[in-house]
């Protein structure tokens, strides 16, 4: 695999639809994860994105980095703006008032916009099936506001509103909300995992949500060097120690079928991926042990649904 | 020009003007007394009389977000709500008409919870007063009906590009049946162009919408988003003499009944209109110099037209169908002392505020109104008075 991924980024289009000069901070892989989502677009799409840090790098009027369409609403509503822009552009073509072209519908938002409070609009959108591709780009927390912890912040992690004190030493105490499994319960189409330490991968999924006829849901791991404590240079190996600790699996639910498409022959103990990291600086042993029994479970859970193991007991 | 007279349901006459507008995209959120237009216009899409997308959302938030969507992208878009329906959606309101979106709204008025009551009074429309949209009230079925079509012209029209909401009481219009004179299709078609948006999302030509303001920038576009909605009214003007031209129903800003001698005026909005004009009607008969005025035009503020119409007159008996608690009266009445402070012979505003959550306010209320408000004097009412009326001691 790793020859191909030197060799197949050469492939990848020079052209650039979320244009240099945004104001990320630096070494920003959720910025990267939009970039590499747009190369993948190309030109024929339109954007609905939510409030949060990627609208704000992107969009100070009068500028934009954006040489694609792209509308701002708010912060909880993408699914449903995203519903408006694909009925209305289908109701326009089905009139003859637009040219029938291939459009592909983007929907983007942070893991707040989508897991918490955009949650049901995603999923009335879902539900009723419109045709769209909408990315979360999981920094788990809400970084444009400060670093306030979302239901998508990991167990242990401390955030500006799940610090870690005396009387509650764990920092976040609640466990990751399961996002990719929520879109997998609608039944949609394509549901499928990426990170941006891992860009063919990534690049191959959105193609493929792109490609499929009615809602899919790409959740993309998307390293945060401001809000996780760690040097900007860090961001790219800390999603590949994500991915080899078992942490956040790379795979993808095509159909209901589950598959891992970025295999780990054996996982490396989380304590590699935890202890870089600022936000995870507090944690005893103990804690490390916690986490290390659910990030084993968890995978072995995910391994019995790809069908490949029968015997959940072996990892 | 041929006339079709329906009794109708007005709902039902409000949907199908919608339909007969052509609507490309409608999402909404089924709340009483709003139901009946929904509830209709999807059937005529189902039937397949309408070609448009009917978008059963899961909540008015995602409605008025399904409505910006698909008006930036250039589809004629409704959408239909009252009170609790408005308040969720409250948000995403005051964004559409800063982005220029020309949807069109039926407000299908009902109070605000709490408690909770399905009836219908102002105090819906008057929690959005400030949210830029262009708002009308509208007194007749025959009035919601023509108003649809006003709705979808002035919005649309690229001197405006601004959403509109058309309000309607709730009950006393929406279930009530009266004689509708529905529009010849031809008719639609002379008043009511093709919908070309000024800006539209498309990959031929990309446009970002819904940029973020600096405080450098900030104070700039919320002056432009004021004059663009102050500047509609000039289109609004033309777009009811232009469908007088047409229907031989000449709409306006302020309308007046009796009002050319009148000492004493009564000041409403909405369907209560036309009680209040037996009133007038009964007062006159006892020799009394009282009139009435309507406010059909609530956003932009008709401010010159209403001077006008008060020049000669000393009392204004303003009725609210809202309350601002702890605050200088009903919203309308504040509205109203504002826009005639400083001017010469300042007319005495007396400020009831009645009929709320569908409590009936009948002709003899209005008599009793007039003679409650007859020691109302220069000097003697402060801006802040108010009566609320008919309370059960
Ligand atoms: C209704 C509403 N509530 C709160 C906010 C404030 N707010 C803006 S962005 C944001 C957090 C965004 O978090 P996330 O979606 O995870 O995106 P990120 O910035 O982390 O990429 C919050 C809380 C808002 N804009 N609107
Ligand atoms: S706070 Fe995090 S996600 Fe937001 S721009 Fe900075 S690095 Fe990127
Ligand atoms: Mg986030």
């Amino acid at each position: 695999m790793e020859p191909l991924n030197v060799y197949a980024s050469r492939l990848i289009t020079k052209e650039e639809y979320f244009a240099p000069g945004h104001r990320s901070c630096q070494g920003c892989a959720e910025a990267l994860a939009v970039r590499l989502v747009a190369k993948v677009l190309g030109n024929n799409v339109v954007v609905c994105a939510a409030t949060g840090c990627m609208e704000i790098v992107s969009s100070p009027l009068p500028f934009t980095n954006w040489r694609v369409p792209w509308l701002h609403v708010a912060f909880e509503n993408t699914g449903a703006t995203l519903s408006g822009a694909e009925a209305g552009f289908r109701v326009l073509i089905r009139k003859g008032r637009l040219a029938d072209k291939k459009t592909v519908f983007l929907g983007m938002g942070g893991d707040g916009a989508t897991a918490d409070i955009g949650l049901q609009a995603l999923s009335g959108a879902f539900e009723r099936g419109h045709d769209f591709v909408y990315v979360c780009y999981d920094n788990e927390a809400y970084m444009n506001t400060g670093i306030q912890r979302s239901s998508s912040t990991p167990f242990g992690a401390t955030t500006t509103t799940s610090p870690s004190g005396k009387a509650k030493p764990t920092g976040q105490v609640t466990w990751k909300k399961n996002m990719p499994k929520i879109a997998v319960a609608h039944n949609i189409p394509y549901v499928a995992t990426a990170c941006s330490s891992y860009p063919i991968d990534l690049m191959e999924k959105v193609k493929k949500a792109a490609a499929k006829k009615g809602p899919a849901y790409v959740h993309i791991l998307s390293v945060c060097p401001t809000g996780w404590r760690i040097p900007p240079d860090r961001a790219i190996w800390i999603g590949r120690l994500a991915v080899e600790t078992g942490v956040f699996p790379l795979y993808e639910v095509e159909d209901g079928k589950y598959k891992i498409t970025q295999e780990v022959d054996e996982l490396r103990p989380v304590q590699e991926y935890l202890k870089p990291q600022g936000r995870f600086r507090h944690l005893t042993p103990e804690m490390i042990e916690t986490i290390q029994e659910r990030v084993t479970q968890d995978y072995k859970k995910l391994k019995t649904m790809t069908g490949k193991f029968n015997t959940p007991d072996k990892v | 020009m041929s006339i079709n007279r329906k009794g109708i349901e007005v709902s039902i006459g409000a949907a199908d003007a919608v339909a007969m507008a052509d609507v490309d995209v409608i999402a909404a959120y089924p709340i009483t007394p709003q139901t009946h237009i929904v509830e209709h216009l999807s059937e005529i899409v189902a039937r397949g009389d309408l070609d448009a997308e009917f978008i059963p959302v899961e909540s008015e938030h995602s409605a008025m977000s399904v409505c910006c969507g698909a008006s930036a992208v250039g589809a004629r878009t409704f959408t239909c709500t009252s009170s609790q329906g408005l308040a969720l959606m409250n948000e995403i309101v005051f964004i559409a008409p800063c982005m220029r979106l020309p949807i069109v709204m039926i407000l299908a008025n009902r109070s605000l919870s709490g408690p909770l009551s399905i009836w219908n009074d102002h105090s819906d429309v008057m929690s959005i007063r400030d949210c830029g949209w262009i708002q009308v009230f509208t007194e007749n079925g025959q009035d919601v009906f023509d108003h649809v079509f006003f709705a979808f012209r002035v919005a649309e029209n690229p001197q405006v590009s601004l959403p509109v909401i058309v309000n309607m009481d709730g009950f006393i219009l929406t279930h009530m049946i009266e004689a509708i004179e529905y529009w010849e299709p031809e008719m639609v078609r002379r008043y009511l162009p093709e919908f070309k948006p000024v800006n539209r999302l498309h990959p031929d030509k990309p446009v970002t919408m819904g940029a973020f303001g600096m405080p450098n920038i900030f104070t700039e576009a919320k002056k432009a988003q004021n004059e663009a909605l102050l500047s509609s009214k000039v289109e609004i003007l033309r777009a009811w003499k232009e469908m007088g031209d047409i229907t031989g129903r000449y709409y306006k800003p302020v309308e007046s009944y009796q009002a050319d001698d009148a000492e004493t005026v009564f000041l409403t909005m909405g369907s209560l209109s036309e009680t209040v004009s037996i009133a007038v009607d009964r007062l006159r008969a006892q020799g009394k110099a009282v009139g009435q005025i309507k406010l059909r035009l609530w956003r932009p503020f008709p401010f010159e037209e209403f001077r006008l119409a008060v020049k000669n007159v000393k009392k204004i008996i303003v009725l609210d169908r809202a309350l601002s608690f702890g605050g200088p009266g009903g919203p309308v009445a504040s509205e109203i002392r504002a826009a005639l402070y400083g001017e010469q012979n300042m007319p005495v505003v007396a400020n009831f505020v009645a009929g709320l959550a569908g409590r009936d306010v009948t002709v003899n209320d209005y008599i009793a109104m007039y003679e409650k408000a007859e020691p109302f004097a220069k000097g003697k009412v402060r801006q802040d008075d108010y009566i609320i009326y008919g309370v059960r001691e």
